[in-house]
């Protein structure tokens, strides 16, 4: 059942490179992760690729496949023809350190940008009582294992390098919407949400749910939710005027 | 000697690849049936505005582009509760009163904002395909800062679905047996679940609350809009078809071009 | 050549769960902390763990405390555990588990709103705090979050992120430094460029890991080199219980190349059952003697279990994982298997296809997209796989300090707390609770130092030869030599171990020694991974001849380790321990070492006739003096 497929794929240092044509064999049931590990083995020892788990939990082997960001683990050579020519290249939004590795350094700063889980005085561990159907939402972010396939393929950085100082991308937007959902937290994000973290470049043109390998539901559950709560915050005159009428409590 | 050493000058660039995407499957056809689809509807919206007539006495059938009726240059049953509150110094078409709810609903709607920006603004026209803009804000300032006010066109738009059901109902009570009532009536219940699927109403029934469980009528509310709302693309589309068709429909009787019994 | 340099009080090596407790402690007692690990940070290996981590909270069943946790561990690991870290370990790991929680994690909840807590192998009662089966990634993600969170006071403070805590991310260490018997500092190289960097610090806790890559068929990452065991064995320490490898019974076995990756227990824990090719349920015939009591003897009342806990025994297929594992491989030798060379692991027929997909979603979404497989409609095909090392390094239960001052250890690599064999959830419970003792023992420890220890250049010489030295060969790919060693170790000393087969393996182990040093690495230095795997290749080596030659010494068969020619327990040995280190850096010396007898209070927590069967008659008269 073994036979053999044509690859290009992107080799360089830095960031020139260029597509290299290789022909290796493909067996029943693999992944393109084991055909780039057959190509290590044989034809390129210093091939470079970054992965971990090869079951699709730990976000390591982001790459592009045939120009749409995948993990190599989770892409079945089966859902190629064998004659298909299959292009693999290194994420396009990020530096490239070699070959297939990229610089992902800029998502561990926006990380650190995200004020932290902000629990309220005086509850102490243990003591934290909460409804499953209360945790649910977040918890559906929380899957999130961090490919920075969203971020990658989000137009906002990827085609507009200048945007990234302003831009915290899907990942780290869809973060501030899980603790804004929290039961337990109590930080104020809604407003830096919008202000520091760059809610409104988001056009929620859905890419980053098209790509996430964990099918989190990352535009309609974590960012629109967000910008809503964002109007409710800055754009809406009604709730403001509720809000300094009724004082209500958040 | 080559560098390639760690700080090598050339680090720290994305790899320079140069074409626009590297997709091989069709990305184009989506947007490009997008574009066409959403084309048509402008056109024929524009089209129907001056159209008359665009209403059907004795089946009380009213064409959903026209309703509801405002003006006294409206036909008399064609006016909502018999009222002309514009008066007679009004006299462009009543579609031109009213579109501008249903159609700034749609307009800011979260899923026909994702559907322009990628089949006419082209930003980006697929995933992963490069856009063509050398500059890009979003929706950060004006105009499309505007597009937060979604949720107030939202409050409009129940009203018009409302009275969309509203002639359906009367349209089924004075001709049950005929096609166009429902038709009126499927209308209205599509622009029912589209409006009810909307993002803004899912935020507001309860999801701006953090404590489900401590508001349980909302939280039933709100699991029920979120599965209206994982729909809402299918619902915007086929409502947009169903006011088309319906309108089309009712404007065929209108000028007898269908006229069997049962129109 | 000028070498990148750094100063720390504490270095952890790993960023897995216990390195990354232990960090978390080491800063919050105020020590300057480095985090070395070879992946990004948040990729470690703990994201894999699926079924959550066991703490004695008694939010599900309010009989269950410390005691009942600590009996069931010593049992799951056959009496050989260290007690004193069994018993810090059922102590503490609730609070651990609830610290997790004012960090940040969201485990899946009771209805009263406390933590969910479930059924798990070995376990008397539903003890495994949870979240669906991805338990690993939410520990490893909350710890993150948790040192992000530290990193962020330290921006208010002194305006710089990294002012006491950093993480040396896609960085591997291949040496650690001493001065005189201290440990001085760790050397290593960035992955990402090739380039050397040397870590000054008085402390080092190891926190790597497991052995996993040296056998063909493992659920462990390419990371699980056995880096921190070797590490310590070079620097002087010992390692204890090197025989012990855990086979987790349900590893896929299709398609070839994922085999070997998990299929969680929670699969059993929430009804899934085992089948052989005949359609029986045949873990009803490998219950073994010591557990004949405690779990159901007929499909009947196995079934009613999963409803009523209280007047059923549980399934045979929630067994501890040695026994299970044993029974599967029992079965495919047999001829009864699965098409693939498995048994069938069927839950289509026992849950609703909904159900199946709210409590194990990255099980549905893991065969689906890896496999095709739809386990709400067929059974899933599994086997036995490599899945976690019991032994490493030894330690000082209460702080975590290895033999060599200013060593610790925590997590998979250190030994003792297991036993023979690990309880599913009482490893994610382990690193919680011992990288947070290691991290403040490496702490106290620096506290308490009259002077920082210095590194000596001609170590760092030494180290940076060794480091070169593939790139400047250009012998045999190192892909090969690997290859050989996992068939080797997977064939010769896997689940039943003989010793002819042992031996034969420690032949093999001595030739590709020879291999090692002539493997060459083509390419440059920057991220070339033939040259990291010619460099780990050194640490697998020094491992797999460990579990050799430990596989061969221990004429018996308990937990992890079965032997066909002494099968069954023997009490005598029971007692030992055996010692691996090494005095030259290559060769492996195996020691006997008697194990300390149990607390008092400690072991009256047992019935006589459990301990009957495990213990001497010498120490059973002992017994009977203590609780009379």
């Amino acid at each position: 059942m073994s036979y053999k497929a044509k690859f290009k794929v992107w080799r360089g240092e830095g960031g020139e490179g260029k597509l290299e044509d290789f022909t290796v064999e493909v067996n029943e049931g693999e992944v393109v992760l084991d055909i780039i590990h057959r190509l290590q083995a044989t034809q390129a020892p210093d091939l470079a690729v970054r992965w971990n788990c090869k079951a699709g939990k730990c976000g390591s082997c982001s790459m592009e496949i045939n120009g749409k960001p995948r993990l190599g683990c989770m892409t079945r050579m089966s859902t190629f023809e064998e004659d298909e020519t299959i292009t693999v290249t290194p994420m396009r939004t990020f530096p490239v350190i070699k070959d297939l590795v990229t610089d992902v350094s800029f998502n561990y700063q926006k990380a650190r940008e995200i004020p932290s889980f902000t629990p309220p005085q005086g509850v102490r561990p243990g003591e934290y009582r909460m409804q499953q159907v209360d945790v649910e939402r977040s918890q559906e972010f929380r899957k999130c294992i961090e490919c920075f396939m969203c971020n990658n393929i989000c137009h906002v950085i990827r085609d507009h390098e200048e945007n990234k100082p302003a831009f915290a991308g899907p990942r780290f937007l869809m973060r501030i919407a899980e603790l804004d959902m929290h039961p337990y937290d109590v930080a104020d994000r809604q407003e830096s949400a919008q202000e520091e973290h760059g809610l409104g470049y988001c056009n929620i043109t859905k890419c980053c749910t098209e790509v996430c390998p964990e099918h989190i539901k990352i535009t309609d559950n974590a960012l629109i939710p967000m910008k809503e709560r964002v109007v409710d915050r800055k754009y809406d005159p009604l709730v403001w005027l509720g809000n300094k009428i009724f004082r209500r409590p958040k | 000697m080559s560098q390639t050493t760690s700080d090598a000058p050339v680090r720290r660039q994305r790899a320079q690849i140069k074409v626009r995407t590297l997709r091989t499957d069709r990305w184009w056809l989506a947007p490009l049936l997008t574009f066409l689809g959403l084309s048509a509807f402008l056109v024929y919206g524009v089209w129907a505005i001056f159209d008359t007539p665009y209403y059907v006495p004795g089946a009380e059938y009213i064409a959903p582009f026209s309703s509801p009726c405002l003006a006294t240059s409206c036909p008399e049953g064609a006016r909502l509760f018999g009222l002309a509150p514009f008066g007679d110094w009004y006299t462009l078409p009543p579609g031109l009163l009213i579109l501008g709810l249903p159609g700034g609903f749609r307009l800011t709607c979260y899923y026909y904002r994702k559907s322009y920006y990628r089949s006419f603004w082209l930003s980006p026209p697929a995933c992963a395909v490069q856009e063509p803009h050398g500059k890009y804000t979003g929706e950060t300032r004006l105009p499309l800062i505007m597009q937060n006010i979604h949720r107030y066109f939202f409050y409009a738009a129940i009203v018009i679905g409302a009275i969309l059901s509203y002639d359906a109902i009367l349209a089924l009570v004075h001709k049950p047996l005929g096609l166009g009532s429902w038709i009126l009536l499927l209308n209205a219940v599509l622009i029912a679940a589209y409006t009810l699927s909307c993002h803004s109403c899912r935020h507001i029934t309860a999801g701006r609350l953090n404590h489900f469980s401590r508001h349980p009528v909302r939280y039933r509310a709100w699991t029920f809009v979120s599965k209206l709302n994982a729909k809402h693309q299918p619902l915007a589309w086929a409502s947009m078809f169903s006011v088309m068709g319906a309108d089309f429909y009712v404007r065929l009787v209108a000028k007898g071009i269908i006229a069997f019994p049962y129109a | 050549m000028e070498i990148e340099r750094h100063e720390y009080d504490v270095v952890v090596i790993g960023a897995g769960g216990a390195g990354l407790r232990a960090a978390i402690e080491a800063r919050q007692q105020g020590k300057r902390t480095a985090i070395v690990c070879k992946s990004l940070f948040g990729k470690a290996h703990t994201v894999m763990a699926e079924g959550g981590a066991a703490a004695a909270m008694g939010n599900v069943n309010s009989d269950d405390n410390w005691m009942v946790h600590f009996r069931d561990t010593m049992r799951g690991g056959k009496f050989l555990n260290n007690w004193r870290m069994a018993e810090l370990h059922a102590k503490e790991a609730p609070d651990r588990v609830w610290e997790l929680e004012a960090w940040g994690a969201l485990f899946d909840r009771t209805k009263d709103g406390k933590i969910s807590q479930r059924n798990f192998g070995g376990h008397e009662y539903p003890r495994l705090a949870h979240v669906g089966d991805r338990t690993g990634l939410e520990l490893i993600r909350t710890l993150q979050q948790r040192v992000v969170a530290l990193q962020q006071e330290d921006y208010e403070q002194h305006g710089d992120y990294e002012a006491y805590i950093k993480v040396f991310a896609e960085c591997t260490v291949t040496r650690l430094l001493k001065d005189g018997d201290r440990i001085s500092g760790a050397f290593g190289y960035w992955r990402e460029s090739g380039s050397f960097v040397v870590l000054d610090a008085p402390a080092v806790v190891l926190a790597t890991g497991g052995i996993g890559k040296s056998y063909v068929v493992t659920s462990n990452s390419w990371e699980y080199t056995g880096d921190g065991h070797a590490l310590a064995l070079l620097a002087g320490a010992d390692l204890i219980n090197m025989e012990f490898i855990q086979f987790h019974p349900t590893g896929m076995v299709w398609p070839p190349s994922v085999r070997g990756i998990l299929v969680t227990e929670s699969v059993r824990g929430d009804g899934g059952v085992l089948r052989n090719s005949a359609g029986e349920r045949f873990m009803f015939n490998y219950i073994p003697e010591v557990f004949k009591d405690k779990y159901a003897t007929t499909e009947e009342e196995a079934d009613r279990w999963y409803t009523d806990q209280a007047n059923n025994r549980r399934p045979p297929e929630l067994l501890p994982r040695d026994e299970v594992a044993r029974a599967i491989n029992a079965e495919v030798k047999a001829g009864r298997g699965s098409p693939q060379g498995g048994v069938f692991l069927d839950v289509s027929t026992r849950l609703p296809a909904e159900e199946i997909r709210r409590r194990l979603p990255s099980m549905h979404h893991q065969f689906k997209e890896l496999a095709d497989v739809d386990i709400t409609a067929e059974p899933m095909q599994v086997g036995p796989t490599c899945h976690y090392i019991m032994g490493g390094v030894e330690v000082d239960a209460d702080t975590g300090a290895a033999a060599v001052p200013g060593l610790f250890a925590a997590g998979e690599v250190s030994g003792g707390m297991h036993g023979s064999n690990r309880l599913g959830g009482n490893s994610l419970s382990d690193l919680l609770v011992f990288g947070r003792r290691a991290g403040a023992g490496a702490a106290a420890y620096v506290d308490a130092l009259p002077a920082r220890p210095k590194i000596g250049q001609e170590q760092l010489d030494e180290a940076r030869e060794e480091a070169l030295a593939p790139l400047q060969r250009t012998g045999e790919n190192p892909y090969e030599v690997h290859h050989e060693l996992q068939r080797t170790m997977n064939e010769l000393v896997g689940i039943i171990r003989k010793a002819e087969e042992v031996a034969e393996a420690l032949e093999v182990v001595e030739k590709l020694k020879e291999r090692v040093r002539l493997v060459g690495a083509a390419g440059s230095r920057i991220y070339n991974p033939g040259w990291h795997l010619a460099l780990d290749l050194r640490n697998m080596i020094l491992v797999s001849e460990c579990v050799a030659r430990a596989a061969l010494l221990r004429e018996e068969s308990r937990g992890g380790h079965t032997r066909d020619d002494f099968p069954g327990m023997n009490p005598e040995w029971r007692r030992k321990l055996l010692v691996c280190s090494t005095a030259d850096g290559s060769s492996i010396t195996v020691e006997e070492k008697v194990q300390p007898a149990m607390r008092d209070d400690l072991i009256t927590l047992f019935d006589r006739d459990e301990l009957k069967k495990y213990l001497t008659d010498e120490e059973m008269s002992e017994f009977d003096g203590i609780s009379k």
